[in-house]
């Protein structure tokens, strides 16, 4: 006997967008593409815990491939991400390419590639759109959680990026326990390269969940966030990630929806398809570029999107009054906090989350993902948010050739 | 006929050279290559009044061939005005 599946609701026929992308798109609004694990810092809450590459990495002709099938589903631009994309050796090369193939390209970088000259290079290119991260306004609180030294990384390429004539490049923010106190100097700092602020929200993904307990806004910041956003909301970007705060009142601007395989999605370094950035693990995993039908077959056909693109109806946050204003908050945080994905986010600022995180059952590890690039060695300028020390150089000349020398 | 926002609907109008429509099941994904703006047209029929401004000597014009009805007429100068306000449809020189 065949067994009968339930049947899916039916797209509706007008009314609000926002209704409308419940259901899913023909293609991504806007589809995030990490080009490779490789990365030079190893940030403690890594959200694809990147640092080593993988041999099975897409070739450039098969990154070219991926660009041309986006041209052909009109997806009109990407975010490239990693790792560190820029360490790929044909970053420069894809971006072109993509550029030229109508498929726009925002990158998100530690800055490490941006010398002046490559500063020159993006602010001759049109359609081109870069965010420099940095986690905290000054060194101390970035270099805690993105290593030694990756505050002047970063700003050194905001100063050459600003001396280039660069237009509208972006200093992209990770909110958490140390920095939320930080918006108006990250502000400041933003305005003073005339550069956009964009903060977005910390989820417990790749090693961000290793730190999610002690990094994650508590519910005082969240709602001081939300007040920083409805004064400061039309000149700061947040990628929507913010809507879980919208359940305090006044919904924020933007897309107040989960858009994970839906209007958003994830190819990763190996062309894997993932629902969502912060999804990367195997329960999200729709299919690979590299299978007949490429990534339009994975978008318009996988089980797994399909299931995504249908209205919540059933759980707890369906009861909720404010239901229609959150949608029941990320899907990725629920997931990797062991929380049902039908209840309340952990984050819930009207406090059902801590509830439901305060009732899980401690015998039932949280879910992790098998996808891990970690660095296995040292890194040099390692974060020590965790009270790791330093690692201290082996021989005194590798810290400098004249380090303890008497020049006298 | 003139809206509130000065949009003129018996004036000639067309897309935008630089902005692409993707359909979608519910109308259509707008975008605008030059200012990077991303907009959403409703329903079909907006989408077939937007690709056929260039045809017809007027917004109303096209409006009328598109079989839009009086009563419906009002949200769909709206709904154009906000589009020649977002530069995503632009005045033609010649009707």
């Amino acid at each position: 006997m065949t067994a009968v599946l339930p049947a899916r609701p039916d797209r509706p026929v007008g009314g609000r967008l926002v209704d409308q992308f419940e259901y899913g798109l023909d293609a991504p609004i806007c589809l995030t593409w990490e080009l490779t694990y490789a990365c030079n810092l190893a940030c403690v809450h890594c959200l694809s815990s990147s640092g080593r590459r993988d041999p099975r990495e897409l070739s450039t002709a098969e990154a070219e491939a991926v660009i041309d099938e986006l041209q052909r589903m009109q997806v009109f631009y990407v975010n490239v991400g990693g790792g560190e994309p820029t360490v790929r050796p044909d970053f420069w090369h894809l971006l072109d390419y993509a550029i030229g193939h109508d498929v726009g390209v925002k990158f998100s970088t530690n800055g490490i590639k941006l010398d002046k000259a490559r500063a020159a290079q993006l602010a001759r290119t049109d359609y081109v759109d870069v965010q420099i991260s940095l986690d905290g306004a000054t060194a101390e609180v970035n270099d805690a959680v993105r290593g030694t030294g990756s505050f002047a990384t970063a700003t050194r390429a905001l100063e050459n990026l600003a001396e280039a004539g660069m237009k509208d490049f972006k200093v992209s923010v990770v909110v958490t326990r140390e920095n939320a106190g930080q918006l108006d100097e990250f502000k400041a700092l933003t305005d003073s390269y005339g550069a956009q602020l964009r903060i977005t929200r910390f989820r417990p993904s790749g090693r961000g969940a290793d730190v999610w307990d002690r990094l994650h806004p508590t519910q005082q910041q969240q709602r001081d966030l939300y007040a920083w956003l409805l004064a400061n909301g039309e000149s700061v970007l947040t990628g929507d990630s913010f809507f879980h705060l919208s359940a305090l009142g006044e919904a924020l601007p933007g897309l107040n929806l989960c858009g994970a395989g839906r209007v958003v999605c994830l190819i990763d370094p190996v062309g894997d398809v993932y629902a969502c950035p912060f999804a990367i693990h195997e329960q999200f995993l729709a299919g690979n570029v590299r299978s007949p039908g490429g990534f339009q077959q994975v978008w318009q056909h996988s089980e797994l999107f399909a299931d995504l693109r249908n209205p919540q109806t059933g759980g707890a946050c369906t009861k909720c009054a404010h239901f229609d204003a959150c949608r029941g908050g990320c899907m990725a945080a629920k997931f990797f906090t062991g929380l049902p994905l039908d209840g309340p986010d952990p984050e819930c600022v009207q406090g059902y989350g801590e509830t439901a995180l305060a009732g899980r059952d401690l015998q039932l590890a949280t879910p992790r993902s098998h996808i891990d690039h970690s660095h296995t060695g040292p890194v040099r300028g390692q974060p020590t948010l965790l009270g790791i020390p330093s690692i201290p150089p082996a021989k005194i000349c590798d810290e400098s050739p004249l380090a303890g020398v008497e020049l006298r | 006929m003139t809206t509130a926002v000065g949009f003129d609907l018996d004036l000639p109008w067309r897309k935008a050279s630089s902005v692409a429509l993707r359909p979608e099941p519910f109308g259509a994904l707008v975008y605008h290559f030059g200012n990077r703006k991303l907009s959403f047209l409703k329903s079909t029929t907006l989408v077939a009044v937007v690709q056929a401004l260039a045809d017809h000597p007027s917004a109303a014009a096209t409006l009328t061939a598109c079989g839009v009805t009086e009563a419906q007429r009002p949200a769909y100068a709206k709904a154009l005005a906000d589009l020649a306000r977002s530069q995503m449809i632009e005045r033609r020189e010649t009707p």
